[in-house]
């Protein structure tokens, strides 16, 4: 067992094309033992896809991969990754601990090894019921007992809130950040900026198929900024580019948003002031991942709108 | 490969498909192979069933294929066409369900080779398909047993060798079947299409196509070699009457003789679940 810095899910120029479409583009990410990593992009950007080649579902159309030091799909690897990909697959007319119970005797696992995985994911009470009478998130539950089962070193989870009401994300949530606390190594893909700003430890960020950053939460939300309100905002726009600079001064919704920290706002409200500027409003402005994933995406659209 | 069958087991044990289906067969068995002819016997006209109890079988005749020694055959007569086409279905729905449920790609992300896993279903299905033909056979010594006894016939039992060809043909062509619809619900990915290919295959094209070979002679070389053709040979080959008999079974036919229908629905079988067995273990698995 190794530390934190243990790489287990490697990837290195991983491509997958379906005809002329490309669904995944050279991605290459790395996944450390015992973070939360979260596999973030909208709809269709080419993360389940991700998720399948690493599983060994799909076949990759370039580039390679290891999971825990094996090729994707191998039954060594396999057998001590655990995955929900896509939604929960399970015999709809069996109940939900029988369904465990043959996916425990694939991995050669026995019974106990399925109970405890029930209790993991408080669905003990309800196991007895078959699989097609659970709720929506009794359903996400179960497929997350079910990567569970084998105690894996790795948990792969596509989408785990996908379709869930707020109490479902918030339990499912829960569940992640318990499992993470216990030291659980997990892969999440998630569209949601939210979640991944509350589960996760570093972000891959993935946009049409590209992987355009690898970094922890902190590090992509970037510097904090300032917003000032003041009047008029032509002199006070003038008075911030003559402090700061102008490359750290910006214009929108009526406001200055400067990229300065807060220990700068006492010089700067002093010389707006001696420039007979109103200030109505200095707050220091946290940049959310949302602010950052945004930029991100622009850029990279810009880029490829630019790019012949 | 245990471990997947112990998997399956639990899995396709407790599926009520699987025991609808071969209820239905059994139930089909009995009614056409027995009450039926039966009740044709005890009637004047002699008609009616999947046996020679149909029009123009003589009433002796009817009487000899409800007793005991000839319930290897009769097990063997529904086969080619009914007993298949449950069977197919049972094939194409363990199979093709799986990717509707999304359960294929939770099992083979759980560690078994696909190859293996698919082994395991082929396996069980082996296991069940086997205790289906035994039973068959059983209640249907039953069912010859409680007629014997009603006509006070004496009571012949059929020999060791005729009922082990019996077993061997009602394998061999059920497993041909089971192993099509296998191969259906993996080309298609889906129960619905697969089952719905396979009966209109067993049921229509099949029997359409022998009837057109009757006009178009080079066609007859390829009827004559096609899955079902082959099942009905090896059940006429046993002496079950052929559907252009009176009083034949529908399905039934002496167009090649014995051993090449079993070389070809061997060839069928080993055929039908290579691919299959092939195609699951390259294949991405997108759903």
């Amino acid at each position: 067992m190794g530390g934190m810095s243990e790489r287990i899910v490697v990837t290195h120029g991983l491509t997958k094309r379906y005809g002329d479409r490309l669904a995944v583009d050279r991605v290459s990410l790395t996944v450390r033992r015992g973070e939360v990593y979260g596999f973030l992009g909208p709809n269709g950007a080419g993360k389940t896809t991700t998720l399948r080649m690493l599983l060994g579902l799909v076949r990759p159309t370039g580039g390679e991969a290891t999971v825990l030091g094996h090729p994707p799909g191998s039954p060594a690897g396999l057998a001590r990754v655990g995955a929900l990909v896509e939604g929960p697959g399970f015999y709809p007319y069996l109940s939900g601990r029988d369904n465990l119970r043959v996916l425990a005797r694939y991995a050669r696992l026995d019974d106990v090894a399925v109970a405890a995985v029930l209790e993991l994911v408080d669905l003990t009470a309800r196991a007895g019921d078959r699989f097609r009478s659970y709720s929506l998130g009794m359903k996400q539950r179960l497929g997350v007992a079910a990567a569970l089962l084998g105690e894996p070193d790795l948990l792969i989870l596509d989408e785990p809130t996908n379709g869930l009401d707020p109490a479902g994300m918030a339990d499912m949530r829960d569940l992640i950040r318990a499992l993470a606390d216990r030291g659980q190594t997990v892969l999440l893909s998630s569209h949601l900026l939210g979640e991944v700003e509350q589960l996760c430890d570093r972000v891959g960020v993935i946009s049409a198929g590209r992987l355009l950053a690898e970094s922890t939460v902190t590090e992509l939300r970037g510097q904090a900024g300032l917003l000032v309100r003041a009047d008029p905002l032509a002199t006070a726009t003038a008075v911030a580019e003559r402090v700061l600079g102008a490359d750290r001064v910006s214009t929108a919704d009526g406001a200055l948003r400067l990229s300065a920290g807060a220990d700068r706002a006492a010089e700067l409200t002093r010389a707006l002031v001696l420039a007979d500027v109103a200030v109505t409003e200095v707050r220091p402005q946290e940049r959310t991942l949302e602010d950052a994933f945004f930029e991100m995406t622009a850029d990279f659209a810009t880029e490829k709108e630019t790019t012949p | 490969m245990i471990a997947s069958m112990r998997a399956e087991l639990i899995r396709l044990g407790r599926w009520p498909t699987t025991w609808v289906l071969c209820g239905t067969w059994l139930v089909l068995n009995l009614t056409f192979g027995y009450l039926f002819d039966y009740l044709s016997y005890r009637s004047d006209d002699g008609d009616g069933g999947f046996g020679p109890g149909s029009a123009g079988a003589t009433k002796d005749a009817l009487l000899a294929q409800l007793m005991p020694d000839s319930a290897p055959v009769t097990m063997v007569q529904g086969l080619p066409m009914f007993g298949g086409a449950l069977v197919l279905i049972l094939g194409a729905l363990a199979v093709g369900s799986g990717y509707g449920w999304g359960t294929w790609k939770t099992v083979f992300t759980t560690g078994p080779r696909r190859f293996t896993a698919l082994a395991g279903t082929l396996g069980t299905l082996g296991g069940i398909l086997a205790g289906l033909i035994v039973v068959t056979l059983g209640l249907d010594l039953l069912a010859s047993y409680a007629v014997a006894t009603a006509e006070s016939q004496p009571v012949s039992w059929p020999g060791l060798a005729d009922t082990a060809r019996g077993l061997g043909a009602a394998l061999l062509i059920s497993g041909m079947w089971l192993a099509a619809g296998v191969l259906l619900g993996t080309l298609t990915r889906g129960p619905a299409l697969a089952v719905g290919l396979g009966l209109v295959w067993s049921l229509v094209v099949e029997n359409l196509l022998r009837g057109v070979s009757g006009l178009l002679g080079p066609l007859e070389a390829v009827t004559d070699v096609l899955p079902g053709t082959s099942a009905g040979a090896l059940a006429g080959a046993l002496g079950a009457l052929a559907q252009s008999d009176p009083g034949g079974t529908p399905g039934v036919t002496t167009v090649i003789g014995g051993t090449a229908a079993v070389l070809l629905l061997g060839a069928y079988t080993v055929a039908f679940l290579a691919v299959s067995l092939t195609l699951t273990s390259r294949r991405d698995i997108a759903s």
